[in-house]
């Protein structure tokens, strides 16, 4: 799982009212090198919640996203930062580990790189 | 489908590990699952700007519509029940990021991320109530409405599905209509059986395409209260006097027009018939 999917996933459980973003525990994060198309990555860039991608990015061991959402004026201009924004959505992948709700604690474990999000008959 | 598999088991069962390498294995099923998947990415008409999108794969299964997608140069998340199916994903390395899970109990993403969602012969599953605590309308409710959160304003849904009767693509469609979709069913090849298919395309927020205009015209002139009556009338005459089909006129045998239009339906069906020219239908010497 990487980072730009952490980032859209919110716990479903019945009640919770702030189940984003999911705290992650890596256990084996790997790097998978993906094609650079800074245009997807500015298209992204609107949706994406900035803190709890750098969380969760460093969560993951990547420390190299700056700590405040750069201004769109960054985006058109500065390749390095893109390329950095790049390599921390698209290439670190969470292998195993877990996904914790902020707000329950309930785990979703992850194996093979997939989450599982499955909720038990009570919590829907 | 003699047997269809909705009534066999439910997803996660059914599509065990055996299940899930036949299926991915079968090269009629990879050239259908292809083939499904592009019509349902042309129907979601993503504006063609060549920046990649962020696609939803609603019952991504072992991966075959995730990999038309990558094919297209999008990134996607892929939703599916069974873990098994999932696992040949994995071994396939598909390039989108996957998630286990039940679509029945909601997406869990958040607003207005998505560019767009399609499903490839998953959505008819949630009609069947699998476990007692299931009621179908909840799950269908719960699966629309976290679906028309999750996507962006102007993105479309496309599902290609096959329901099992008429009931169901009712209940499928009213449920997505009450969560705040748009849109209709597109059926391929109408007319023959083996071909036929239907795909749901929903949209979220205003539609730009054509295919409402002519509705459009009808609700303006509804509104006009002089004239509505006077409407109504015209339509239900025109309607009353619509021309008939052609009856024949040959009153020896089957005639070139009747061959003509046998061969129109065929066509229509999606046959391979030979092109019509002088020598069809011609008389043929009595010894043929």
């Amino acid at each position: 799982m990487r980072l730009i999917t952490h980032n859209m996933l919110s716990c479903n459980i019945k009640g919770v009212t702030s189940g984003f973003p999911l705290r992650i525990e890596a256990g084996n994060v790997i790097e998978k090198e993906v094609d650079f198309n800074p245009d997807f990555i500015r298209h992204m860039f609107a949706k994406i919640e900035w803190k709890a991608l750098v969380e969760g990015a460093r969560s993951m061991g990547y420390a190299e996203l700056p700590e405040e959402s750069p201004d769109a004026a960054v985006l058109k201009s500065d390749e390095p930062f893109l390329k950095k924004l790049h390599h921390a959505l698209l290439e670190l992948h969470l292998e195993e580990g877990a996904l914790v709700c902020p707000e329950t604690g309930r785990k979703f474990p992850v194996n093979k790189g997939i989450p599982n999000m499955l909720l038990h008959e009570d919590e829907v | 489908m003699s047997n269809r598999p909705e009534l066999l088991a439910p997803p996660e069962i059914f599509y065990d590990e055996t299940e899930a390498r036949k299926y991915t294995s079968s090269s009629r099923i990879v050239e259908i699952q292809a083939k499904l998947s592009e019509r349902a990415l042309e129907l979601l008409a993503l504006p063609e700007d060549g920046v990649p999108r962020f696609l939803l794969d609603i019952g991504c299964g072992s991966g075959l519509s995730g990999e038309t997608i990558s094919e297209n140069g999008h990134h996607w998340i892929g939703l599916d029940i069974s873990a098994s199916m999932l696992n040949v994903a994995v071994e396939r390395e598909v390039e989108g990021d996957l998630l286990l899970g039940d679509m029945g109990q909601g997406l869990g993403l958040r607003s207005g991320v998505i560019d767009g969602a399609i499903s490839i012969s998953a959505v008819q599953w949630l009609c069947n109530a699998d476990k007692s605590s299931h009621e179908p309308r909840l799950r269908l409710k719960a699966f629309f409405g976290s679906l028309y959160r999750c996507l962006s304003r102007g993105a479309r849904a496309v599902f290609q599905v096959y329901p099992e009767n008429i009931a169901q693509r009712e209940l499928i469609l009213r449920q997505a209509l009450q969560a705040g979709f748009g849109g209709g069913l597109v059926v391929d090849y109408p007319h023959s059986t083996k071909k036929r298919k239907e795909f749901l395309v929903l949209t979220c927020g205003p539609v730009q395409t054509s295919i409402q205009t002519s509705k459009n015209e009808y609700d303006e002139s509804c509104s006009e209260d002089d004239n509505s009556e006077d409407e109504d009338e015209e339509v239900g005459v025109s309607d009353r006097n619509r021309p008939r089909k052609k009856r024949k006129t040959n009153k020896q045998g089957k005639g070139r027009e009747w061959v003509l239009k046998k061969k129109e339906q065929s066509r229509r069906k999606g046959n391979n018939v030979p092109a019509d020219s002088k020598y069809t239908a011609r008389k043929r010497k009595s010894r043929f």
